[in-house]
This record gives structure tokens, sequence and C-alpha cells, in this order.
């Protein structure tokens, strides 16, 4: 489209066009596809083919040459106000500033004022009003450049300060430049064709787009095709540029490229073939998770990060969930209530129990009815998993209130008494604190105090105590292990800290690729771990009193999602794996309290 | 607040000085002077001499500059020879209507931009977000002139709903009532670009926060997804959202121009335009001047609102 305009623009001299200036008194407002005029004539019997054409042409230079000469003018104050610095940067800037103050059309018409009217003038005056823009963004740009190696190597090699810029600086801010000049364009076509419809920009005979919308004002209501023609063409010329636009920032800019993965949908999506699998845990246990596969599908490729993993967990029961960044681990907890992100995220199989009912297919009402009622959730970062803008106490009541109706007053008391069982001191003063004002610890005890608002059965705490110093991290542990022994909790814990399961939980899983190769009684499993990746991982810690002891790494990295090795994930990296290790499918043997997931485990277990 | 709110009016003062150097510098391009523009080219270069000194015009540029400012502090903004007025109670006439105009299709942009930002963001790549996604761009595409046209052509002259332009029905309007029947059209088509930028970003402000992790917990708490959406994740994309609503505010108030043209909108654009065209310079000085500053005066109040939502801009 737009090429075609181009084209037809560009062409314009050679077309066996009729003369736009020719007047024919008699021919007047001829209706469009009239024998002579494909699209009609004006109020001066002009043929407004010819006219259109002419104007388009007319219409295309002026907003490139306004959108031209605002980027150059720009770019030059932008490169030289970051490159420069200091006074010279202030003032340009400030300059810039008071030129941002005025409503853009208001200076365009200060300026034509100024000058009168006419075509270039209004030109001049559309790239004035947008230079600000172009100078703004680029010296942006180069003040982030401005302050790296290849400057100051520049520099200390004896370039001079114009050389610099226009060596060092303009190709590397070319590339905005051509986007904000891409994205302005359809802009300034739009305001030098206004400026002409005002009757400020070209002078008659000579028409562009703007001003022959201008003249048919007049003749609107009874001869609407003359107005009606260069409108349509002045917005498909625009519409075309800004598409255009927009594909160029796209490719230049991937920033903003649509593979970037976000997180619309309220629930993650379930997509599961086959029937559900029966249940391993049994009856009884209060969260059962079976088989559960939850994958990551961006474009083309899936990503199983959770690859089959079962677990349970009893009432009061802490399951510690042990393993690298990437091993699964907030993937699995995640999906028990479907918060995984989505898209990408989807839930391809497999079931979550609670209390023997399925909740993965349960309506979305159910589920959001579940959600901090009977399963809570504590996070890792909580500076980013509270709300910024809310009051610590706004955010408390809100949680409150979402299960339990009750007056403002009543839950804000009730948020104050959760304050104070989560040990925050002076719990009155804190709860009309913003998260920002808190720190660390303190916004981490409003996280367990907000899971725990709703006495709920289970508390996912996924690695609570990672982005806290280590008395903190004590402190914030102790909690959890008394409000568990208090209130009959569950916890599930994920964490890749041996010390910090040993320290709380019962019994731990451990998960290498998606999924889990070892679980048992924590006291076993630390003393005589079965699989080889739970043993060179309990040796990667350093334990305290264990004297002078080589702490081991693992060599090599977990391999990645989409490309598991077949059989054992971790037998690349395995110093006891043999051929059969890649052979098949290993399955997680169980022997009493203990499973493994390894053809050669380590000692007998 | 009341503090910040002292400090920012008293950072606003160089800007506005700023402006009038601006406007000043801009008008003393003029090439020729005013007094031929205003006498004619038929004067006699006596009542030319007499006329440049009566205006103080044969003075040198800054002592003129000290005076105009000087006179436009005390509220003198000089006379307008065309309307044969002083310009101040030109401008505030036409400047009221104006507002009413404006601040209509402000208030219009701003809700319907946001709520299709919104629907567009939670329905990502759905069929209601191509349907926003295309009807932005056509938003944005379209000549807000041409726009009036069209809608005079298909509201007024072929479904005979609304006037065709004016602010006031000719005989018997002057009601409220008639007045808002009169501002349908203008205040929609002059909308119209605004409220597509307005979606746009409202789309990508609450993308970027859909993804962060307060939005998780929102979920982990159990709210309703409306309550998730609206008070969580829209509070957050406000910030961002705020900000580009004091630029629409720009758009708009400059957009007022076509659209008082195309509508008959006795405003303060269109006042503008034809003091350009009848080279009325006193009153596009004034004019210039006088918007301008009611627009810096505008864009403190957008911080204010700023820092009333976000508690951790220092105020």
């Amino acid at each position: 489209m737009l090429a075609l305009i181009l084209l037809l623009a560009l062409a314009t001299p050679f077309l066996p066009l009729q003369d736009p200036n020719a007047t024919a008194t008699a021919e007047r407002f001829a209706r469009p596809l009239s024998p002579d005029h494909l699209l009609g004539t004006d109020h001066l019997g002009r043929d407004l083919l010819a006219r259109l054409v002419h104007g388009t042409r007319l219409s295309l230079a002026m907003g490139l040459a306004a959108a031209l000469l605002a980027a150059v003018l720009g770019s030059i104050l932008g490169i030289v106000a970051g490159f420069l610095g200091g006074r010279a940067d202030n003032l340009i800037m400030r300059g810039i500033d008071m030129l941002m103050g005025f409503p853009y059309v208001l200076l365009a018409l200060a300026i034509v004022a100024a000058l009168g009217p006419g075509l270039v003038n209004a030109l001049i005056a559309v790239a004035a009003v947008n230079m600000p823009f172009f100078a703004r963004n680029i010296r942006g740009v180069t003040v982030a450049l401005a302050g790296r190696e290849f400057v100051d190597a520049a520099r200390l090699s004896g370039m001079g300060n114009l050389r610099i810029m226009a060596v060092e600086i303009l190709p590397n801010v070319l590339p905005v430049i051509v986007i904000a000049l891409t994205t302005t364009t359809g802009w300034m076509i739009l305001e030098t064709a206004g400026l002409s419809f005002l009757g400020l920009g070209s002078q008659p005979p000579q028409a562009d787009l703007g001003s022959m919308l201008g003249e048919a004002r007049a003749a609107l209501i009874s001869h609407p095709h003359v107005a009606v023609v260069p409108g349509v063409m002045i917005f498909l010329v625009v519409m075309s540029i800004n598409l255009f636009g927009d594909g160029v920032r796209d490719a230049l800019d991937p920033r903003l490229g649509a593979g970037a993965p976000t997180r619309p949908l309220p629930a993650t999506v379930v997509d599961r073939t086959g029937p559900p699998p029966p249940s391993q845990a049994g009856h009884g246990a209060l969260l059962a998770i079976d088989d559960l596969r939850t994958e990551f599908r961006i474009g083309r490729r899936v990503l199983p990060a959770a690859g089959g993993v079962s677990l349970s967990l009893g009432r009061g029961e802490a399951l510690g969930l042990v393993g690298e960044s990437g091993s699964g681990k907030s993937v699995t907890a995640l999906s028990v209530m479907r918060l995984v992100a989505s898209p990408p995220g989807v839930i391809a199989g497999g079931t979550v129990r609670l209390d023997d009912t399925e909740v993965l297919d349960a309506p979305l009402r159910i589920l959001r009815g579940l959600r901090g009622r009977r399963v809570a959730y504590v996070f890792q970062d909580p500076q980013g998993t509270l709300h910024p803008l809310y009051r610590i106490g706004e955010q408390l009541t809100e949680a409150i209130r979402a299960h339990q109706p009750m007056s403002l007053q009543a839950a804000r008391a009730r948020a104050i008494e959760l304050l104070r069982d989560v040990r925050m001191p002076r719990p009155e003063d804190r709860i009309d604190d913003y998260p920002h004002q808190l720190s660390g610890g303190q916004r981490q005890r409003v996280g367990i105090a907000m899971a725990l608002a709703n006495d709920p059965d289970v508390i996912m705490a996924d690695e609570p105590t990672t982005a806290l110093d280590v008395t903190v991290q004590a402190q914030i542990l102790a909690l959890l292990d008394q409000l568990r022994r208090e209130r009959g909790l569950a916890i599930l814990f994920i964490t890749h800290d041996f010390g910090v399961v040993a320290q709380l939980c019962e019994r731990l899983a451990v998960m290498y690729a998606g999924r889990i190769v070892e679980e048992g009684p924590t006291a076993e499993v630390l003393a005589a771990p079965a699989h080889p990746y739970t043993r060179r991982l309990i040796a990667c810690v350093p334990a305290p009193g264990a004297g002078r002891r080589r702490l081991e790494t693992i060599p090599g990295l977990p391999p990645p999602l989409d490309a598991l090795p077949p059989g054992c994930a971790f037998a690349p990296r395995c110093h006891r794996a043999r051929p059969a290790c890649s052979d098949g499918e290993v399955v997680l043997r169980r022997t009493g309290m203990r499973a493994v997931r390894c053809l050669y485990p380590e000692a007998a277990a | 607040m009341g503090g910040y709110i002292l400090r920012r009016l008293i950072a606003a003062v160089p800007v506005l000085l700023g402006i009038t150097v601006i406007v000043f510098l801009v008008m003393s391009l003029i090439p020729g002077d005013p007094a031929t523009a205003i006498l004619g080219a038929y004067a006699t270069p006596e009542n030319v001499e007499k006329l440049n000194r009566d205006l103080g015009l044969d003075r040198p540029m800054v002592e003129r500059y000290v005076i105009w400012l000087g006179n436009m502090l005390q509220g003198d903004f000089g006379r307008s020879f065309s309307r044969n007025r002083p310009v101040i109670d030109e401008v505030a006439e036409r400047f009221s209507a104006t507002l009413v105009l404006a601040g209509t299709s402000f208030v219009l942009c701003a809700f319907f931009g946001i709520i299709a930002g919104v629907i567009s963001a939670v329905r990502q790549y759905g069929f209601a977000d191509r349907l926003i996604t295309f009807a932005v761009l056509v938003g944005i595409s379209v000549p807000p002139f041409f726009l009036g046209m069209i809608m005079i052509l298909v509201f007024a002259v072929h479904l005979r709903w609304l006037p065709v332009s004016g602010m006031y029905a000719i005989y018997g309007g002057g009601d409220l009532a008639d007045l808002l029947r009169h501002l349908v059209m203008p205040a929609l088509a002059l909308a119209a670009v605004a409220a597509g930028v307005v979606a746009r970003l409202a789309r990508s402000a609450m993308l970027e926060v859909l993804r962060q992790d307060h939005i998780r917990t929102a979920r982990a708490k159990g709210l309703p997804e409306r309550r998730v959406i609206l008070g969580h994740a829209l509070r957050s994309a406000m910030v961002s959202i705020i900000p580009v609503l004091g630029l629409q505010a720009g758009f708009v108030l400059s957009g007022a121009v076509y659209i008082e043209t195309v509508f008959q909108w006795p405003g303060v654009g269109r006042m503008l335009v034809d003091a350009i065209l009848t080279r009325d310079l006193m009153l596009v000085q004034g004019g210039v001047v006088l918007v301008a500053a009611a627009y810096v005066l505008f864009n403190i109040a957008v911080d204010v609102a700023q820092a009333l939502l976000d508690p951790r801009i220092k105020t």
C-alpha cells in the first residue's frame, strides 16, 4: 500500500493526467465516474483525480521534508546536549522543555503567524514543533552512550569532540532516529495537511491534500465527494505510514516485539490429554499432586518445566522441595493453584487433588475460593510481590475480605492481629506504611501474614528466605516452624538450601530437570543420599563443624528443557552413569519411605 | 502535599517566562512592521511612524519585551484591532468555549482510551484485542478535521440526528441540552486520535504490569479477577498512563483548532487562525501566551495527581 502510494507520487509527472489547475466552471462539481473525470471535479471544475495525485505528492513531500528537518535538527541538538553534558546540556534541554510547554499546534500557529501563511513556512513550523521530541529521545540515548568505553577510547586516541559525535555516536543512535522518524512521519503529514486545511499552508492554486479538504468544506453538504476523496487519501497515506512505522519499530526494537512472555490470564491454561492418572498417595493425603506436567509453550518450542511430578502432603506436614534454579520446583508449586504465568504456561497433564477433590478442572470461581483460603503462597521476593501503591494494611484487609465478609474496621483489627502473629514490631503503626517503607524482613513478614489471613491448610513457601540476609532468614524460618506447630499448617517449602530443609522439614524431595529424582525422610536422605545428584548437591553445601572438607561442585550444567537427553537427565553429568542410564525412561522406585529415580543408586537404599 | 504544589507552582514561573520569551522572539521575526499591517498599504509614512511610537515599537527589543511582560502581569494583554476590544476579554470568552469542548474530549479520550487499552491487554491476541488494535490504528491515522466532516455528513446531513455546527442553536437554543447536542460530534471527533494514543499506551502499560509478581500475589490471595485487573493492575498502570494523559491534553487542545474550524465552534483555536489570517498579532500573541499558561498549569495538576497516586514520589 505504502509502496503503491509512493510509486504513484514519484510517477506523477509522467502520468497522462489532466492539468490539476485547469478550471472549467461549466463542469463544476461533476460527480465521480463521470465520463471525463473519473473522480469528478471540484468547485472550479478542476479534475479531482489529477488534483488528488498532485496533492498526494505534495503532502508526502511536505510531511517527509518536515520529518527529516525535525529529525536532523533534533538529533544534532540531542547528540550535542547528551555528549557535552554540563552547561550546554542544561541550556539546550531547558530550551527544549520550554518548547514542549506549548500545546504543539499553538506553537506552529505562532510561527506561521510570524512568517506568514505559506507552504514552506508551514513546513518549518511543523518541523520546529516536532524537533523537541527528537532532541529528547536522542539525548537520552546519547547520554547512555557517552559514558561507554569505546567513546573514552576514541577520546584517548585524540579524536576531537565533533569527530567523536559524527563517527562514534551517530551510527549508534541511528536506529533510534529511524524509529522516531518512521513513527512520527505519519503524524507530521497530518499536521502539515492540517495547517493547509486551515488555510495557513499551501496557497491556491497549488493544493496539497489538506488544502483540498479545506476548500471542499464550503461545499461539504451539497457535494461531499470533493471532500471525501482527499480525506480518504490522507487517511490511507497516514495509516500505511503508521503500519510501516510499527513494522520498523518491531524490527529494530525487539524489546517491544511479540515474543515477550506475558501473563494476562487469571489462571494457567489446562490442556490435558488422556485420562487423569490415579492417585499414588492413596486417600487421606491433604494435597496430592500426581504426574503433573506443566510446560511453557513459546512459539514452536515446548519447555516441559514439570515433567510428571508426583508429591503428597499430609496435614501439618512440612515437605522440602529441593533443586537448582530451573529444576521446576516453583512451577510445580504454582501449578497447584494454576498460578503459572499463562501464556506461555500450560498444564498439559496430571492432577492436583485437595482432600481427594480434583482442583485443576474446577471452574475459576471455585478455584478463586481455594486460593488464599485453603492454599496460600509466600513468595521469594517480598519487594516485587507486594503491590507498591497500596498500604500494607489495605493489602492485608483485602486478602481477609476476599474470603471472609466483614467490615473494614473488623478486617483492620484482624490485620493488626496478623501482623502481631508474625512478630511485626509496632503493628499499629506499620499497618499504614507502604511496602517501600519496610525492610526486606518486614516485607516478608507481611507476605506471611497475608498468607495466614484466612487460616489456610497449606502454605506454599517459594524460597521465602532467599532474598533475606542470614539473621533475618533464621527468624523467618523459626516463625514459619512455630506457626506450623501452632496451627497444624502443611508447608511445601521450596529451597535450594539443605540447611533450611534440615531445620524445618520432616521429609524432602529433590528435583532435577523437571522431575523428582529422590524422596524420603530428611534425616535419612541427608545421611545416605541414594541418587548421585542428591549426593553431589549435598556435598556442595558447606557444613558447619564438619571440619576441613573440600567443597565440591557438579561439573556441567543442567540440560536445556526442550532438549532433555533420553533416560536419566542427569546421566551426562553423572560419574556413575553407564550406557543403560540413557537407554530409556528411568522410573522412580519406591522402597518404604524412600524413593529414587536411579538405576545404580549410591549405596543400597 | 500543599508544599509540593507550591514548589511545583514556583518551578513553573521560569517556564512561563520562557514561554513569553519564545512568543516574543517568534513575533519579532515578523517581516515588515505591524503598523503597516494595521494601517494598510496606503498609510502615510507619518502615520506609520506615529503609530509605531504609540505602540512603543521604536524602542529596543529588550525594553519592548519588559514593557510587554509588565503589562501582561497587570492583566493588560493589549488590544485586538480586528475585534476592537481588549485581547484578554476576547481570549477569556473564546477560551471558555474551547474548555467546554476540549475538556469533554479529554474526559472521553481518557475514559474510552483506558477502557479499550485494558480490554485489549486482558484479551491479548484475542478477537477484542485485534478489533481494538485495528480501531486504534484507524483512530490515529484519520485526520481529525476529516473525521469531523464525515460525522457532519452522516449524523447531521443524512440522519439529521444532530445539528451541523455551532455551539448553540441560533433560535431558541442556549440551554444545557442544546449545548450537549452541539457538543457530541466535535467532542467525539476531537477525542478519537487522543483516545487511540491512550489506548495503545494503556494496553502496553497493562501488559507490562500484568507480568509483575504482585499481580500473581493478588491472584494467589484469591481476589476476584475484576479486582485484580481494575484494582491492582490498572492502579499500577496508571502511573505510566497519567503522564501521557498530560501530553494528550496538549493534543486535544491542539486538535481543537481544527475541530473548531470544522464545526464553527466559537473557541480560541478558531480565533487564533482568524487572527493570523487578518494579521491581528496582538491577539495571536496574547492568545498563545494565555493558552500556553493554562496548559502549563494543567500539567502541574497532572503531576500532582501522579504524586497522589504513587506514594514513592517524594512530595
